[in-house]
């Protein structure tokens, strides 16, 4: 059993997201697409805990280097590799994803408050929903080039995928992470250009809301992935 | 039935909803914590004390839950959400700390003999 006539805004936190959108709710009174995203996220729960899993039950069992916190020299070749984690690198990466989430929110906002009359420079920089939204796909994109820059030194300095534990464990989970960040990048940029093109409303409120709940969820995994693997020895 | 079920929705949707500030004290907050947990991992005193991995895991899961309560509005969304969410996440907690016990350090502890 499906309703079909909503009063306007409901289904979602955020006033108007519910405006010219006459379907897609269900008998909960919730939008059926909010559920669906809501749903997937706990799948993917599942999925990081399982890669988390897998990287802890590894953890300090690499019978040789590199590895992650320690240096380590070579028994064959005499070569002393050095802890191959770059911590303030990745500091910097989990900053600025902790700063997209902020101008995700951001974007989020100015499209469901869209209309609404501003004054005043950071009133209109509020509202204006194709800047929070490139903002947010350009952090998330220099998030991905810090990643690409860490992988890339990581191979160079020995830790292949195959070297050992630690690295088949480590690529694997930063590997699927950064995945879902490369998607949610997608999905921001296609946002902004139809914002661009065409303006996002209010009446677009629960797709900016559905994109916006998938990149914080790539933000909280990030919180655990960056915690667990780089900072706890 | 559904009409409820809709006004419902609707009153539990709209009780709260954030404002920009409400956003950027929540980005200053989780910076102010990120900065605390990278300053213990360079801070030798404690991160060699016993204490270091609880209060990562307590910080990093106080990010986690924020980020949730407020950027994901669980916190003002409806309850249906929210258990769509914390349900497998807590099976996926309580999964991942079974397997340490079962593949982790503890299981080889618990199955070396003295």
């Amino acid at each position: 059993m499906t309703a079909t006539a909503m009063p306007a805004g409901t289904g979602a936190a955020h006033g108007g997201d519910a405006h010219a959108h006459g379907h897609h709710y269900t008998t909960t009174g919730l939008d059926n697409r909010k559920i669906a995203i809501w749903a997937l996220i706990g799948s993917e729960c599942m999925l990081f805990a399982s890669l988390i899993s897998t990287y802890l039950i590894y953890k300090g069992k690499s019978l040789v280097g590199p590895y992650p916190h320690e240096a380590w020299t070579d028994p064959a070749t005499g070569t002393v590799y050095n802890p191959i984690l770059n911590i303030p690198v990745t500091s910097f990466s989990t900053f600025v994803l902790l700063m997209s989430s902020l101008a995700m929110v951001l974007a989020h906002n100015a499209v469901v408050n869209k209309g609404k009359p501003r004054t005043g420079f950071w009133q209109k920089l509020e509202g204006n929903s194709v800047f929070w939204l490139v903002a947010t796909a350009l952090l998330g994109t220099v998030f991905l080039m810090c990643q690409a820059y860490e992988f890339t030194s990581f191979v160079h300095e020995g830790l292949k995928l195959g070297t050992n534990l630690f690295s088949s464990s480590f690529y694997t989970l930063t590997g699927f992470h950064g995945a879902h960040v490369a998607a949610g990048v997608l999905w921001l940029w296609t946002l902004a250009f139809i914002d661009l093109k065409r303006g996002l409303g209010p009446a677009d409120g629960i797709s900016v809301d559905i994109c916006a709940l998938y990149w914080h969820f790539v933000d909280v995994v990030w919180i655990a992935i960056f915690v667990l693997l780089y900072l706890i020895k | 039935m559904a009409d409820s079920a809709h006004a419902h929705a609707h009153d539990e949707a709209h009780d709260h909803h954030p404002t920009a500030k409400t956003y950027l004290w929540t980005a200053l907050f989780l910076t102010i914590v990120t900065i605390v947990e990278v300053s213990a991992y360079y801070y030798k005193p404690w991160e060699e004390s016993a204490i270091y991995v609880p209060s990562m895991i307590f910080l990093s899961a106080v990010k986690f839950a924020v980020v949730a309560a407020v950027y994901m509005h669980l916190k003002y969304d409806h309850k249906l959400f929210r258990n769509l969410f914390v349900g497998p996440l807590v099976i996926a907690v309580l999964t991942l700390i079974g397997l340490l016990f079962l593949f982790g350090k503890a299981a080889i502890s618990l199955a070396t003999p003295a």
